[in-house]
């Protein structure tokens, strides 16, 4: 039923015994509180990074997964303990936090901006605590804020999208409008820009409009229903390279690729797609990636250092927190192109949003 | 309508077995499937043999429900903190069942309450013993507004309110965001779609508000506002005459017309009735649990109302202690979580479990041999469209 906890499970052994001993322990112990119980638990490990999800729970295939599989590689990496919990609704957050500070985490993991106000509050009510929050910016002198210069690989999958276009027409479309989605689609529609600028070519961006900062949304994330029916009437409009920015939904825009023959490609987002969703691979040309594991993995590491704290982390195409994955052939000019447009953006001669 | 048809089955079929025993009964099934779908949730200790190991998980499982649930004041607080929007949005969805609607919007009817509620919360800063009460009126209000829609579309041209209120939740839910996204509603220094913070005097007073150093008890004013709800609601339906009115259009409405009551009027009313409490458990988690409101604040606890007013039968009390019991699994679930290695999905499947037990008595008879006496409430879901 739960593949993803079974990893969990060796680490919980000692826990679980534990709650046994005290569940078969009778009348002794059932008057204690929770807080008790959990004083109970053998002298707390080195290092214990917790991590509390939104609503989309650890096996979302988006960030909430991506941000669990970073604090596993930090189990490996850097041997400490984890443990996460999943929020059904919003009302979950605070009790949440709260069972984390009452165990003792070193430091603790929030997924998405929807998280920003209960880590702000715990974080202020537990300064010894260490806090980092997925997509959001600090909000105090012990919160780490992890957030990604998307528009950077975004830009350059828009150039890649505008130099490869048969049809000159791409398109992208987002789930909801909110800054951390909007900016890959800002990143693209600028790349494509770009394109136009350098080589005199005027290639469309369907679903965006840079002026307006509005364009084509799903108004979800889970709907797959919507991500082909967004890609169909974008594909209809001679769109033959499209861009979707909404985690499960770009599903249906791949689904509906595959089924269009090789008339429409997809550019996939947050992790590279023709391996996480490998049995349509071949519609992938790349994909832009933003490597929360990789935020979370050097968050859990500075944290156990003391250190992290009241700034933020930002991964850029120069520290490697972003990147693109090109997973179709290109020319050898084009990659040096992209190569170049690359350092251009680390150095700031070309602004990428 | 095959939706109305089946929803009506079940709701017809639970009002017609005796409660109590039956209840019981049915979380004690639903408990005993859960451990099994614990076992084979921990597929690699059965595949060790290790039964024991097993069994430990189980019990450790359902003893961090209880301990999360009622085994501490934090884990009461919690309790009471999940069941108050559960209570008054179960009362919402069993005054429609007596009048012989379903409302299927108590999310939509919430979010809408949310949003006037918030309104006045952000807008007004004290005095706290005007602010809350008025914030609370408008979340009723807006509430009502709400819920009057799909009275009005049924009245008056018979679009059956199952389709409408759903229709209805997804624009409120549209509604909400937009509405998040406006320089009234979204906070200055914040891009994505959250709202302004309700003012400090706004909020409602935390019930342990008078111990010291306890931030972790959340429970919140809510609750009395929802314990008064249920009052209300037991007082309306048994002593006020339109309480009356809505019991007999709720059993037969020909015969209600025929009684000279104004069927259409108690349609719109029994709707704005539902949609106010609905409205109310939207203030009680703007002002009360969050403070602020984001997209997604009503959660899917409009759906779970329409169980929790199902397994209540309707009545003031057993929708109390239905959506008692559902907080108390969800608050338990949090706890279970934490301790074990079981998933919080375990929780909605208990949930499911009991209202399936409890709408096949027949099953419950088979499985514990029992005889479930039919018991005749003299309560029938009146259909239309059927």
């Amino acid at each position: 039923m739960n593949m993803r906890k079974q990893t969990m499970k060796g680490l919980a052994v000692g826990l679980v015994a534990v709650f046994a001993l005290a569940a078969c322990g009778g009348s002794d112990t059932a008057s204690d509180t929770t807080a008790a119980a959990v004083d109970t638990t053998p002298a707390a490990p080195t290092g214990l990074a917790c991590e509390v999800t939104d609503t989309g729970g650890v096996d979302d295939k988006g960030f909430n997964q991506i941000a669990y599989e970073g604090l596993l590689q930090a189990a490996d990496s850097l041997g400490v303990t984890t443990e996460v919990l999943e929020s059904v609704s919003d009302a979950d957050y605070a009790p949440n936090l709260q069972s984390f500070v009452d165990k003792g985490c070193n430091i603790i993991i929030t997924v998405g901006f929807l998280l920003a106000d209960a880590t702000k509050t715990f974080a202020e009510a537990n300064p010894t605590v260490q806090f980092a929050i997925v997509d959001s910016n600090t909000s105090a002198a012990n919160v780490q804020g992890l957030t990604f210069a998307t528009d950077q690989p975004s830009f350059l999958a828009g150039y890649m999208a505008a130099a490869t276009t048969q049809t000159g027409i791409v398109g992208t479309f987002g789930g909801i409008n909110i800054p951390p989605v909007s900016i890959f689609m800002q990143g693209f529609a600028k790349g494509v820009e770009y394109y136009n600028a350098q080589k005199g070519t005027s290639v469309k961006v369907l679903g965006w409009d840079m002026a307006k900062q509005d364009g084509t949304f799903a108004g979800n994330f889970n709907s797959l229903d919507d991500g082909r029916n967004i890609a169909k009437s974008q594909s209809d409009e001679g769109a033959d390279i499209i861009f979707p920015v909404a985690g499960p939904v770009g599903l249906g825009s791949a689904a509906f690729a595959m089924e269009s023959g090789g008339k429409v490609k997809i550019i996939g987002v947050d992790v590279d797609m023709s391996v996480s969703n490998a049995t349509q691979a071949e519609v992938y040309v790349a994909s832009v990636l933003k490597k929360i594991d990789a935020a979370v993995l050097a968050a859990v590491g500075s944290a156990l250092n003391g250190e992290g704290g009241g700034t933020d982390y930002l991964g850029t195409l120069e520290n490697g927190g972003v990147g693109v994955a090109i997973t179709s052939t290109i020319t050898p000019e084009l990659q040096a192109e992209l190569d170049a447009v690359t350092a251009g953006i680390i150095d700031g001669s070309i602004v990428s949003k | 309508m095959k939706i109305v048809v089946t929803l009506r089955k079940i709701a017809e079929r639970i009002a017609r077995t005796s409660s109590f025993r039956l209840t019981l009964l049915a979380v004690l099934s639903a408990m005993v499937v859960g451990a099994f779908i614990i076992v084979l949730s921990d597929i690699n200790k059965l595949q060790n043999g290790d039964i024991l190991g097993a069994i430990k998980t189980v019990g450790s499982a359902y003893w961090a429900l209880v301990i999360g649930s009622v085994g501490s004041l934090r884990a009461i607080s919690a309790t009471i903190n999940s069941a108050t929007p559960l209570i008054l949005c179960g009362v919402s969805v069993a005054v429609a069942f007596k009048a012989g609607l379903f409302n299927i919007g108590a999310t939509g009817q919430m979010l809408a309450g949310g949003m006037a509620a918030l309104w006045v919360g952000f807008a007004m800063d004290g005095p706290g013993f005007v602010q809350v009460p008025l914030a609370v009126l408008a979340g009723a209000l807006g509430g009502a507004a709400y819920g009057a829609i799909p009275g009005i579309l049924k009245a008056r041209t018979g679009a059956h309110e199952v389709i409408t209120t759903i229709m209805l939740n997804n624009m409120a839910g549209f509604l909400v965001l937009w509405l998040l996204k406006t320089n009234l509603y979204q906070r200055e220094d914040r891009t994505d779609p959250i709202s302004k913070l309700v003012t400090a005097p706004g909020h409602l007073p935390r019930l342990f508000g008078f111990m010291d150093n306890r931030p972790d008890l959340i429970a919140h004013a809510g609750f009395v506002v929802a314990i008064l709800a249920v009052i209300v609601y037991s007082w309306f339906l048994n002593r006020s005459t339109t309480g009356f009115e809505f019991r007999a259009f709720g059993m037969n409405a020909d015969a209600a017309q025929y009684a000279g009551m104004h069927t259409k009027r108690l349609t719109v009313m029994a709707m704005m009735f539902a949609g106010g409490f609905a409205g109310l458990a939207g203030s009680a988690e703007v002002l009360g649990t969050y403070g602020y409101a984001s997209q997604n604040f009503a959660g899917n606890i409009g759906y779970d109302a329409i169980a929790i007013a199902l397994l209540g039968r309707s009545t003031p009390l057993g929708t109390l202690f239905a959506a008692l019991l559902f907080g108390a699994l969800q608050a338990g679930g949090r706890q279970m979580q934490a301790n074990t290695d079981v998933p919080i999905d375990l929780i909605v499947v208990l949930r499911a479990l009991i209202v399936m037990f409890i709408a096949a008595p027949l099953l419950i008879k088979a499985i514990w041999r029992i005889k479930v006496e039919p018991t005749s409430l003299g309560q029938a879901f009146r259909g239309q469209g059927s």
